[in-house]
């Protein structure tokens, strides 16, 4: 599986895919449908796709008004406009009537790359996971992005979609991926700590597993799609399990999947947990791969913070 | 319109007013000002121009109200009871804790609420949305939608207007209840909107100004929005905020204050003289 594809690729192409299955499903996009690969919907349903021009509040409401008659809308800009720049629309628009509306955002994190600070939205998981009803998934792949893409569709209610600019490996097999709103997948086992990832964090999960297997350390490896509603169960099994948690998102560490971990850790079965992400800082432009390693969101990161939360234990 | 209907809606906004007053006094709380500057539109909206049903709120061709100017959720929920889709003896209850008439209104719980708003400035988007759907599927169900001539400082308003005027959502109709006044004072001397008429033409509107308290001009103004195809329309609503009770009349420091006893006892007369 060595195909990189970007998340919103999928996202697009899945929009596509599903539009031909569910008749209600309506496009929203705000001037950013090449970007965002909307434009692959709009291509094959011009009718039921509508720009809002750069006007991210009003698409967000807009999209609130279409889901009160029964269209399943998707409304897409990049996170830092979707969620940040549309907060309150979000909140109390679509949050607060619990509205059946969709938010693909795209071009999240720090992986945005050339274009900077301005445009790298490491804040929006901890955002919207704050609003209550809202679902969060941040997929780590094309494979689970477009079962995301799915899953949000069959699913009645708001739902964040995450999605990423840069092009990513595919991890999962399209035939045999199982996705479900709400459930952690166990990579692999392990007994001395459990690395939660998601995102593209779960590939670096993956490789700091074999660079800290090469160390004798067995990790065990979680990915995350879902950080709202989070698996609580997956969670509090690893930290019985393996007493110890690494969590890795492209997100700052303040708010996200790591704070969400912690949340179920403390309160069901403290153990330590030392989270990967970006440290309270703003981005910069540059290309993607020095990028993750200036930010510390490498496998390298992360076996670092496993040894930490190993000696922890102790 | 003849004298009798005029009568009728008269004597029907008057007791709307009344439930007004009712709902602000039994919180403590609320919006009088423009709620009983909006009353005699939203009268007229849900006893003569919308296709609803109280028996089956939710049906699917409907017409549909956005509540832009959300504060003034006393004027729809009077409006609602009125029109049999909750009891009126449920508008006492207006922000208990225990009520399902929420300080703003909450279409998850309040009958006959179609979008929950409050938050200006964005009611007019999602009523722009509920048309653009209508267009989408071929039905003949219209929009309306009242906002406040303070909340158009909102930029999210303009948004909207230009969308809808992309758009030619001609199902969707949109009145702005310009009472002169919001929180702060006169909304000249807090951020000028003037020319409102002028500024929605702009954005691709038919736009017709009226006397809000007239039903005679506001029965023209909902014929004219009909017929008009092609365009959006918007009504600007020259009104008096807390019109019908003497000394409420364009203050702004009734927009946001429940009167007190004796307060509600003189209102409750003057209006009840009027029936």
């Amino acid at each position: 599986m060595a195909d990189k594809i970007a998340t919103r690729q999928a996202y697009g192409d899945a929009l596509a895919e599903f539009g031909a299955i569910y008749p209600d499903l309506v496009v929203l996009d705000a001037d950013l449908a090449g970007a965002t690969k909307t434009g692959v919907f709009k291509k094959a349903f011009p009718d039921r796709f509508f720009d809002c021009g750069i006007a991210e509040g009003n698409m967000m409401c807009v999209a609130a008004g279409l889901s009160t008659t029964g269209k399943i809308p998707f409304a897409s800009s990049f996170a830092m406009f979707a969620a940040g720049r549309a907060f309150e629309q979000v909140r109390n628009a679509i949050g607060y009537p619990h509205l059946n509306v969709k938010i693909g955002a795209t071009h999240a994190g720090i992986s945005v790359g050339e274009d900077g600070a301005t445009h790298q939205c490491l804040e929006d998981i901890a955002i919207m996971r704050t609003i209550p009803g809202m679902v969060v998934i941040n997929p780590a792949d094309a494979t689970e992005a477009r079962a995301a893409v799915e899953a949000a569709i069959k699913y009645v209610g708001p739902v964040y979609l995450r999605f990423g600019r840069a092009a990513v490996p595919v991890l999962f097999d399209k035939a045999t991926y199982k996705f479900e709103i709400g459930k952690g997948i166990q990579m692999n086992e392990g007994r001395d700590v459990t690395i939660v990832a998601n995102g593209l964090m779960v590939e670096q999960a993956l490789a700091a597993r074999e660079l800290l297997a090469n160390e004798g350390i067995d990790a065990a490896v979680i990915n995350m799609p879902t950080v709202k509603p989070i698996d609580s169960e997956i969670i509090i099994n690893a930290a019985k399990k393996t007493g110890a948690i690494v969590t890795a998102e492209e997100h700052n560490i303040i708010g996200g999947l790591g704070s969400a971990v912690a949340e179920v850790v403390c309160e069901n079965m403290p153990v330590p947990v030392v989270r990967v992400g970006t440290n309270d800082v703003f981005g910069r432009s540059g290309k993607v791969p020095p990028l993750l390693e200036m930010y510390g969101l490498t496998a390298k990161n992360i076996c670092e913070s496993a040894k930490k939360a190993i000696a922890l234990k102790k | 319109m003849t004298p009798e209907k005029k009568n009728q809606l008269k004597k029907t906004a008057n007791n709307v007013r009344l439930s007004i007053l009712e709902a602000v006094y039994s919180a403590s709380s609320g919006h009088p000002g423009g709620s009983l500057s909006v009353a005699d539109i939203l009268t007229y909206l849900y006893f003569e121009e919308m296709n609803i049903d109280p028996k089956d709120p939710k049906k699917e061709d409907r017409d549909r109200f956005v509540l832009s100017k959300g504060h003034t959720s006393p004027a729809l929920y009077s409006v609602l009871a009125e029109r049999g889709f909750f009891p009126k003896s449920d508008i006492k209850t207006f922000r208990h804790i225990d009520s399902y008439l929420q300080g703003h209104p909450d279409m998850k719980h309040t009958p006959g609420v179609d979008m929950s708003s409050g938050s200006l400035g964005q009611g007019m988007s999602v009523a722009c949305g509920m048309a653009l759907s209508a267009k989408i599927s071929g039905k003949n169900y219209r929009v309306y939608s009242a906002l406040g001539d303070g909340e158009i400082q909102e930029g999210q308003i303009w948004e909207a207007a230009m969308f809808a005027g992309h758009y030619h959502l001609d199902n969707l109709c949109i009145v702005v209840d310009n009472n002169n006044l919001q929180i702060d004072g006169r909304i000249t001397d807090v951020m000028n909107p003037h020319p409102i008429d002028e500024k929605f033409k702009a954005f691709g509107f038919e736009v017709m100004v009226i006397d809000g308290h007239d039903f005679d001009q506001i029965e023209a103004a909902y014929k004219k929005a009909k017929e008009t195809k092609g365009k959006p329309f918007a009504i600007i609503a020259k009104t008096i905020k807390g019109k019908g009770v003497s000394f409420m009349e364009d203050q702004a420091s009734w927009h946001g204050t429940a009167p007190n006893e004796e307060q509600y006892q003189a209102a409750v007369k003057e209006l009840t003289a009027n029936n």
